[in-house]
């Protein structure tokens, strides 16, 4: 009996340092090209039972449509969409017109029409050479999936918002480069976005940089993964079904083999 | 065994004409099966039920993707956002990729420490291994269809490895571009044959069932099959061990799918495939990173290719290279030490192919890939000579010999 049990325990540990070190080789892949690490944050947003904060969202949205818009996108995102961190139609609706669209109309002629619910968030520059030739080459990402497209990317952009500092003395900073700790290489072609009320919240929070990249990260994590709060209540959900399944299931195991184990010895 | 009594009118009828309830009855209910499988065992149906899986989420996808260079990246991401529960789909069909190597590696492992492979089953596990290579392209394709960074530069890679073959090299990988660049000829190719290669695995699995059939599973003691006192029906003993066992493989992937479904992908390939810009390091699916060590091993770029391949192709020729007439670990004490080493050296081979191809990653990747070809090429036939193995049980059922009762078949006993 007490054999039987190391038994089982042996093959519990087999099963989950399986598992472990399967994990573990695929961390190393993203460690390999990061060598710098970042300030790790609290979000909301994380672990299993993570929810985006609608304020802190809303605020997000702000810093972006006043600070990040100016040169970068969110193509992936519709108008539509900011239903879900608690505007209402009312407020999509006026949002959405204040940027035009192009369309054709019954002539065959282009002309601007006031942006829809529907519409996707309009680019500030029609195309990429557009936006490199306004940006001293620079291409400025768009940031729709940009907290996925980084490893660990809500620390990443939270803290290279927070990270410019000066140089030090000996490293030289060409014309039009920035200086940031949190960049790889150090040299960045944006310019540091957010700074002291740089925007007055509508909700009376007081606008300090940290504030504003913890809301525009919360904002952007959300465009990265607007399903996260609909993944992770299903997953709770999921999960509890399995259990009860598999340890039902091992009961049934256990009677049925009954007879079998019992015969022999 | 006597044949099987149907009570419905209509199964009989069909049954009379088209057996085919008498070879499922035969086949999947009273299957004699060895009574003392452990829970290794459970992997072979475990990776069907990932195929299934696969190819369910697959179609799924196929039906709101676009294999286009323009809109590929936007069909995906559309999915996530606008198509009902599509992220739920995506996300399993991503980490499902993960989780069936897991799975098969697994299952690969326990035939290589239980000697599954030896006659009479030599061309079972060459067909697993036809598999296991059927699925290392179809993934690879499957990765470049989101056209994301590593999509391009990762197929842009692997396809180059063709051109390290002498004089016709550089041809072969335009043909399989179809064009001088990876490009929408590329996308559309790849897009077709991974839609349809899912389908030609299938068609191996059957025959690899089929293998198995004919002489049923091994089994950790590794000795045939006495007689009836031996087995057990299949149902109801292993279908509700594969229950049990799928219920423990679905709470690892719904933990994976729900909680951390990037976890096992690169962050780089939510950005769009950019052939103006090379990603800082290349890096591909990790359930090729064992491969792609040896690849980056060998410093000649032909000589990687062949002893990545070669990786493979000594998995084909395996049951003739172990010379030993004992098939489990159990009884061979040396091997058994071998086995773990082995497990160890691919694990380090995964972890350097991680790494930058530069100083001591280098050298270790060497002395992992010679240690992996050395327990193929020189363990495996001369060890048998060497290792005095352990006594064999006279039958699953009576396992200890008269005055013998080595620990193994105690082992074996404690199991009843």
């Amino acid at each position: 009996m007490f054999l039987k049990s190391i038994k089982k325990v042996k093959v519990c540990l087999i099963y989950i340092s399986t598992f472990i070190s399967v994990f573990l080789i695929t961390n190393f892949s993203f460690a390999a090209g990061d060598k710098i690490s970042y300030p790790q944050k609290e979000w909301t947003f994380s672990g299993i039972t993570g929810t985006f904060d609608r304020a802190s969202q809303q605020r997000g949205l702000q810093v972006y449509k006043e600070v990040c818009s100016g040169c970068h996108g969110l193509r992936l995102l519709a108008y539509r969409n900011l239903k879900a961190i608690g505007y209402n139609d009312n407020e999509i609706k006026a949002f959405a017109a204040e940027n035009t669209v192009n369309t054709i109309d019954d002539e065959g002629e282009v002309i601007e029409r006031a942006a829809r619910p529907s519409d996707k968030f309009v680019s500030p520059y029609p195309n990429q050479q557009s936006a490199r030739a306004a940006n001293g080459g620079a291409y400025p990402p768009d940031l729709s999936l940009i907290v996925k497209a980084r490893s660990d990317g809500a620390n990443y952009l939270h803290a290279l918002l927070t990270g410019y500092v000066d140089a030090p003395s000996e490293k030289k900073v060409p014309d039009g480069m920035y200086y940031n700790k949190y960049y790889s290489g150090n040299l960045i072609g944006m310019p540091q976005p957010l700074y002291e009320d740089g925007v007055t919240y509508a909700d009376g929070t007081k606008a300090t940089p940290e504030q504003m990249a913890k809301d525009v990260t919360a904002f952007l994590a959300w465009a990265s993964e607007p399903e996260l709060e609909e993944r992770k209540q299903t997953g709770i959900a999921v999960i509890l079904f399995l259990l009860v399944l598999t340890l039902l299931s091992y009961f049934a195991m256990k009677k049925i083999w009954a007879p079998i184990k019992n015969r022999h010895v | 065994m006597s044949k099987p009594k149907f009570n419905n009118p209509v199964v009989k009828w069909i049954d009379y004409r088209l057996p085919i309830f008498t070879f499922m009855d035969h086949e999947l209910n009273h299957y004699p099966t060895p009574k003392n499988l452990n829970y290794f065992w459970n992997f072979g149906s475990l990776a069907g039920i990932a195929l299934v899986t696969m190819i369910i989420t697959g179609i799924v996808l196929s039906m709101n993707y676009t294999a286009h260079v323009d809109y590929a990246f936007d069909s995906v991401e559309r999915i996530m956002r606008d198509v009902n529960h599509g992220w739920l789909i995506r996300y399993i069909h991503m980490n499902g990729a993960s989780f069936f190597f897991i799975v098969v590696f697994i299952h690969i492992f326990r035939g290589l420490y239980y000697g599954s492979y030896k006659a009479p089953r030599e061309l079972l596990w060459i067909l697993g291994v036809l598999i296991l290579l059927l699925m290392m392209a179809t993934a690879f394709m499957g990765y470049v269809l989101p056209w994301g960074q590593m999509s391009f530069w990762g197929a842009t890679v692997i396809t180059n490895l063709f051109s390290a073959i002498p004089v016709v090299g550089e041809s072969i990988v335009t043909w399989l571009w179809g064009g001088f660049s990876v490009d929408n000829s590329t996308l559309n190719r790849f897009f077709s044959l991974h839609f349809v290669l899912p389908f030609v695995i299938v068609g191996v699995v059957i025959l690899h069932l089929i293998a198995l059939h004919r002489f049923g599973s091994n089994n950790p003691i590794g000795i045939d099959v006495k007689g009836t006192q031996d087995t057990i029906p299949f149902s109801p003993y292993y279908t509700i061990k594969d229950l049990f066992g799928l219920g423990v493989f679905l709470t690892f992937f719904a933990a994976a799918v729900f909680f951390f479904p990037n976890f096992m992908g690169h962050p780089d390939n939510y950005i769009e495939a950019n052939p103006m810009v090379t990603p800082a390091h290349i890096v591909p699916e990790w359930y090729f990173l064992p491969f792609y060590a040896i690849l980056r091993a060998i410093p000649d770029k032909l000589g990687g290719v062949l002893f990545m391949f070669g990786a493979i192709a000594v998995l084909f020729i395996l049951p003739w290279l172990d010379r030993s007439p004992v098939r489990s670990s159990q009884f061979r004490p040396i091997f058994k030490i071998f086995f773990w080493v082995l497990v160890a050296d691919c694990i380090l081979l995964g972890y350097l192919g991680a790494m930058p191809a530069e100083g001591i990653y280098v050298i270790l990747s060497r002395i992992a890939t010679a240690y992996y070809f050395f327990h193929f090429l020189v363990l495996f036939p001369l060890l048998p000579y060497i290792e005095k193995t352990k006594p064999l049980p006279i039958s699953i059922s009576e396992p200890v010999l008269s005055g013998a009762a080595t620990a193994s078949a105690f082992a074996t006993r404690e199991k009843k």
